[in-house]
């Protein structure tokens, strides 16, 4: 049973549209992740499933009540914000317990504090508890906040690119204990974030949000293998895909095809002289355990990834060979190899 | 010849520097405490000393001008009064001593109590609506928000008095004149525009984010505002609180114009005080050193909150 659905989703403010035609449904257990560069409308749907505002048009529904008329208390849902989510004038202890003394909830201070302290040690900060809330490291913050929604049971878990606001080493530790927690809890969250390793590596389901549509949703793979247009493709991956008009490459492509979308899979570099086309090397970026190699084919620059044995270096004239790639019509809409048209 | 190399943060101003603005800060209290000491030893000397000429540094402590502040006299003939019983207390011996007889207390203690509670209670009236005004500019779509926001302040831009004969006669009409009431009513209408206006600032300062997490969390929005918003405005609300009180501390105009018997304030009374039994300067001085205690005490319980609150929530938390 879907524990989230969106159905024909809209909302606007004033001229601008922040969401339009959205339907979506979670299901119970589901890490779902809306990917999505800035102003795509991902905050915007979770904030209208938290009942934060109201649509436009459509129906939000929650564990199969339609809930669209319904004030945010009544949803049964927890939010995370990306920042500024703890009280600065309670300690960890209250900030925590702070959704279980809701008047709507009346839990016991002896259960309080029982899951509480379940909650903080799961998250590793029971020896904050007495502290301010201010008084804490950026990631003991970002932990509590998560807490703070883990000590209630909600039917579904709202995450606004809760790790967005902390540095790389803490992101990626978060990222896999978020992941463990959702597995051991078994819980349903529906995660928004602009980062693709967290989308790759946390979601069940990716959905990719452009303009507040829903472009595609899919598993990590058929997001990344299988993208329903070169936009999709554009989320994936680094380097991002190199978007190349077909005219360029030569060789056979099917039919109505307007651009390849090459990612550094796909291509390979030989210095040898072959078949494909013919490329120089414009400047070889070291990043230690790989190389950023820059190609310029004709006027079109491409970005790959190369061995750091292979020894290129600038100026040096390279084929290329290209392995299965992606194929986009004029509108951008993917062409499968066999070229059918919209076949994701 | 070496210059020893010291470690020096370019925000850490100089040792120099630190002198002169110490110097700088030491002169300015001096220069606005000395009135305010004077008018406090002012309080302890007799008539005779308060105005002597040059002024006297040193002088012999009296009380006389306090107990002529909380009483009322009146002079006698020595015949009179040596038919009188013998004096029981010590400020009935100091009155007769100057050839007086002590009718009864003042109206001292009234008047402050007014002024207690015409200050407090606009004070309170004034934040709290000011409050909950504010909140609504900061977080709803208030139609013709910035209109009403200007309207509110237009009422500041002309002195209050100027406004004084139309609210003469609207206090006339509706009996409030002289009542306590009514000046809390006043006092209220203007600090109102004052409050909204401070306190809006405070509560943009606060993330909406906030309010939002405790809606989730179960909470309505009015327990939202008073568990989430209220705590962490309380910096702006002790400054508001601090310049309303002020204002309806000191107010003059109003108070002369709109009272005089039962809810006349002390600023309009401590004038009063000279004209009962010549220049009684000790007595002025004595009330207004009262006068200003309430005020003192306020500033200074609010005054770990108004030191951040007096930035205007320029320092982010």
């Amino acid at each position: 049973m879907a524990e989230v659905a969106l159905l024909d989703v809209g909302k606007s403010y004033g001229a601008v549209e922040a969401v339009r035609g959205l339907s979506l449904s979670v299901a119970h257990g589901e890490f779902v992740v809306l990917l999505g560069p800035t102003g795509a409308g991902k905050t915007t749907t979770l904030r209208l499933i938290a009942g934060l505002e109201r649509p436009d048009q459509g129906h939000v529904v929650i564990q199969g009540r339609d809930v669209t008329r319904e004030v945010p208390a009544e949803r049964d849902v927890a939010f995370v914000f990306q920042q500024y989510s703890l009280y600065p004038h309670l300690t960890v202890y209250d900030n925590l317990a702070f959704p279980l003394r809701s008047p709507a909830r009346r839990v016991d201070e002896k259960t309080i504090r029982r899951r509480v302290q379940q909650i903080s040690e799961l998250l590793h900060i029971e020896h904050k508890l007495g502290n301010r809330a201010t008084a804490l490291s950026g990631g003991e913050m970002q932990r509590v906040a998560i807490g703070r929604a883990l000590v209630r049971e909600p039917s579904v878990y709202l995450m606004d690119e809760p790790l967005s606001s902390l540095d790389a080493k803490l992101r990626a530790e978060l990222r896999l204990e978020l992941k463990r927690i959702q597995r051991e809890l078994g819980t349903t969250i529906l995660y928004v974030t602009h980062d693709q390793i967290e989308a790759m590596t946390m979601a069940d389901r990716i959905g990719v949000m452009s303009e507040g549509a829903l472009i595609q949703l899919g598993t990590p793979r058929e997001i990344y293998e299988r993208p329903n247009s070169a936009y999709v493709a554009g989320r994936l991956g680094t380097p991002v895909i190199n978007l190349i008009p077909a005219r360029l490459l030569g060789g056979p492509v099917p039919p109505q095809v307007e651009t390849v979308g090459l990612r550094t899979e796909h291509i390979r570099i030989s210095t040898a002289d072959g078949p494909g086309p013919r490329a120089q090397v414009h400047w070889v970026e070291h990043l230690g355990d790989q190389n950023h190699v820059h190609l310029k084919l004709a006027t079109h620059s491409l970005v790959t990834l190369a061995d750091p044995v292979q020894p290129l270096k600038a100026g040096d004239q390279v084929s290329l060979e290209f392995e299965s790639p992606l194929y986009f019509d004029q509108a951008g809409r993917r062409i499968s190899a066999d070229g059918l048209r919209g076949h994701a | 010849m070496s210059t020893p190399i010291t470690a020096h943060s370019v925000a850490e101003p100089s040792s120099r520097s630190k002198l002169i603005a110490s110097f700088l800060v030491v002169t300015y209290a001096v220069i606005t405490i000395l009135p305010l000491l004077w008018i406090f030893l002012t309080g302890f000397k007799t008539p005779p000393d308060s105005i002597a000429y040059p002024p006297k540094v040193l002088f012999e402590p009296s009380v006389e001008g306090y107990v002529n502040l909380f009483t009322t006299r009146s002079r006698q003939t020595p015949e009179f009064l040596a038919t009188l019983p013998p004096p029981q207390t010590w400020y009935e011996r100091l009155v007769r001593s100057r050839n007086m007889v002590i009718g009864g207390p003042s109206k001292v203690v009234p008047r402050f109590v007014n002024s207690m509670v015409i200050g407090f209670g606009s004070t309170f009236l004034a934040v709290c609506f000011g409050t909950i005004a504010a909140y609504a500019f900061s977080r709803f779509r208030v139609p013709l928000a910035d209109d009403l926001l200007f309207f509110i302040l237009s009422t500041r831009m002309m002195p209050p008095i100027a406004v004084a004969i139309p609210i003469y006669l609207m206090f006339r009409h509706l009996g409030l004149t002289d009542t306590k009431l009514g000046m809390i009513l006043l006092y209220t209408a203007v600090n109102v525009s004052l409050a909204v206006w401070l306190l809006k600032g405070f509560m943009d300062e606060i993330p909406r984010e906030y309010e939002e997490a405790a809606m989730v969390d179960g909470y309505t929005r009015l327990q939202a505002f008073f568990k989430v918003v209220l705590p962490q405005a309380t910096t702006g609300i002790a400054a508001t609180a601090i310049f309303c009180l002020i204002f309806a501390w000191n107010e003059y105009a109003f108070a002369v114009l709109l009272t005089s018997g039962d809810a006349q304030t002390m600023p309009p009374f401590i004038p009063f005080i000279i004209g009962e039994g010549g220049q009684d300067w000790p007595a002025v001085a004595a009330a207004t050193t009262i006068f200003f205690i309430p005020i003192l005490c306020f500033t200074i319980l609010l005054r770990r909150h108004l030191l951040r609150g007096i930035t205007f929530g320029a320092v982010r938390k």
